[in-house]
């Protein structure tokens, strides 16, 4: 029986003919390519999506609440677990809302190790996006290829932290403990090697066919779009838009470091792609600039009342004791107040709300998680195109659902 | 809001700039001009400046805010709540957003009170598309309801989960977790089963009907 097709205007502005015969079909929460949890309640006419709903929260853990419960040391731990492809930026966020609390500055030399970190977590970051993204679209060897390089990424976090993924290394005040012997000596030959391995994975890609097919024109959102559904990151940077807090809004010295925000025009999944290869070339610049400028000298604040002391002070002086157990159990109190800080992680903007009330534990902790707001793009995104399409889409997002659900 | 205003904010390392400073201070006056009533306190710490309002006319502040082309604070960064309860405050709930500028990258925050006796503000998902899902989640969370909300529902917890976890009065640990060594004795007591939980998601579903 033939079924008279009528246009309909989708979200995005193209149109689709409607047979008005659909199909609801449930992807996820356990399926490869929604990159974790990720749930959609899909309308399908045919192959086309006409309604994408996502169905979020099966990560929940109540983060929020748990924060509540921690002193602001032991907060830490909580944020290696959000975003766990990028801990490092989240301890810096959650570090550096805390230190406007308090209102302190951390050494310098800790501010270049921070830098130099934040840009080695986002080249992981972007790593782990880049395999998957490829691996989504059929192309295995890129993400045997973007592993080989994160595994060395990894050792130099275990090097300096002990763990692999859940570092905790950036702490209120400054960091764990000083870079160990060597670990500079292993970073220099990864970043003097990694510019010649993004040409690789390009090769892999940039000019292949079959990915170009599967992404350029897919998954196209506009910059006003973009601008209401407050999508921030590399998403938006596809879009033409010039928005980098690194230059907007610089934090612990990133003004004084030279790279250049790459963009492109396209808004689709391509560009997107573009945009965090471009971004690992110029993270690995920043990090090449902060380990060349490394100083001496302390990597936490001089402030007893905030920073623990020495591990050998505390078996011959009795102030350090008490200042080490007054630490441990109540923890630091910062006055009251409210702050908001947000910096510049491989996903977008994200922000650490704190509220203190004089104690020693945050009254309240919110998080303003880039991966959950820039989720809200996916329907306009994927309405109109194929349910093939939507797939790479997801990828292009780079959602992680630890930070989506917290 | 306790204001820090102490003699060190000169030597402030965190104060706002100058260009800053203005801004907020046309943010203050600009709303106390037209909504004078509506604006109960200011408060400043860190170079940060909030103000707080009543809910009545929250949207037509941040109308106000976000329209006024010498303030233009025409982005939300994020919205979320404030559960007062352990400090004691006349308002126990307080609903909060964080406003930016795209073209002065100038930042404020509001909050807005929400009283206990009636948890409800206007949604403003309407001037900001980008609230749609902030608000649920504080639907979720905090129980506060969104009027004019397009779909407000829970976001990250189950539809028939009881309570709303980040008021202060929420227990921590009062529920017996659930493991393989006592999943009966557990089962028995909550009327979240397995079976409970089978007939919602397997058999009563929509999408299986």
């Amino acid at each position: 029986m033939a079924t008279t097709l009528r246009p309909n205007q989708t979200a995005n502005g193209t149109q689709v003919m409607l047979s008005g015969d659909s199909m609801t079909i449930n992807m996820g929460p356990q399926h490869p390519s929604t990159h974790g949890v990720l749930r959609l309640i899909l309308e399908l006419e045919g192959e086309t999506v006409v309604r994408c709903e996502p169905v979020i929260g099966y990560l929940h853990t109540g983060f929020e609440k748990t924060y509540e419960q921690k002193t602001y040391l032991q907060g830490v731990v909580l944020t290696d677990r959000m975003d766990y492809l990028a801990p490092l930026s989240n301890n810096l966020v959650y570090a550096l809302a805390t230190e406007k609390l308090l209102g302190i500055e951390v050494p310098e030399r800790a501010k270049v190790i921070r830098v130099l970190l934040a840009e080695l977590t986002r080249i992981n970051n972007h790593l782990v996006w880049l395999g998957t993204q490829a691996l989504d679209l059929g192309a295995m060897s890129a993400f045997l290829y973007c592993f080989r390089e994160r595994e060395v990424l990894l050792d130099l976090f275990e090097m300096m932290s002990g763990a692999r993924l859940m570092t905790s290394f950036i702490r209120p005040g400054g960091l764990m403990a000083d870079l160990p012997p060597g670990w500079t000596e292993l970073a220099d030959s990864f970043i003097r090697a990694f510019p010649e391995k993004v040409t690789e994975y390009e090769s892999l890609l940039t000019k292949n066919d079959i990915f170009r097919e599967r992404t350029i024109g897919v998954g196209v959102i506009s910059r006003e779009r973009a601008f209401e559904l407050d999508l921030t990151g590399p998403s938006l940077r596809a879009c033409g838009v010039d928005w980098d807090l690194r230059k907007l809004a610089p934090y612990s010295g990133y003004e004084t470091y030279d790279f250049a925000v790459p963009m492109r025009d396209g808004g689709d999944v391509y560009d997107r792609y573009l945009v965090r290869i471009a971004e690992m070339r110029e993270s690995n610049k920043i990090a090449r600039q902060a380990l060349d400028r490394l100083p001496d000298g302390p990597v936490m604040v001089d402030d007893r009342k905030i920073a623990l002391p020495p591990r050998a002070e505390l078996a011959t002086s009795m102030e350090a004791l008490i200042h080490h157990f007054k630490l441990v159990s109540e923890g630091f109190k910062p006055p009251v107040g409210e702050v908001y800080q947000c910096i510049e992680s491989p996903k977008g903007e994200i922000g650490v709300y704190m509220v203190s009330d004089g104690t020693g534990k945050p009254y309240r902790c919110h998080v303003r998680a880039p991966s959950f707001i820039n989720l809200q793009s996916l329907a306009p995104m994927a309405i109109g195109g194929l349910i093939a399409d939507l797939v790479a889409i997801i990828g292009s997002l780079d959602p992680v659902l630890g930070e989506v659900d917290r | 809001m306790t204001a820090q205003t102490t003699a060190t904010v000169v030597t402030d390392p965190f104060a706002a700039s100058e260009a800053y400073a203005t801004i907020h201070a046309a943010a203050i006056e600009a709303v106390g001009a037209t909504f004078g009533d509506q604006l109960v306190e200011t408060a400043l710490f860190r170079g940060e400046t909030t103000l707080v309002v009543r809910r009545e006319r929250i949207v037509a502040i941040l109308a106000l805010l976000r329209d006024n082309p010498d303030l233009g604070f025409d982005r939300l960064s994020d919205l979320t709540a404030i559960d007062y309860l352990d400090l004691g405050r006349e308002c126990r709930f307080n609903v909060v957003y964080h406003l930016m500028s795209r073209r002065t990258l100038a930042r404020l925050r509001v909050r807005a009170l929400v009283p206990e006796e009636e948890l409800a503000i206007d949604s403003v998902v309407g001037l900001f598309p980008a609230a749609n899902w902030p608000e649920r989640e504080v639907y979720d969370l905090f129980g506060i309801h969104f009027a004019g909300h397009p779909d407000l529902k829970r976001i990250l917890l189950p539809d028939d989960w009881d309570g709303h976890p980040l008021r202060k009065d929420y227990p921590i640990g009062a529920e017996e977790v659930q493991f393989s060594f006592n999943q009966d004795e557990i089962a028995e007591q909550y009327p979240h089963t397995l079976a409970a939980r089978e007939e919602r998601y397997f058999v009563a579903h929509p999408l299986n009907n």
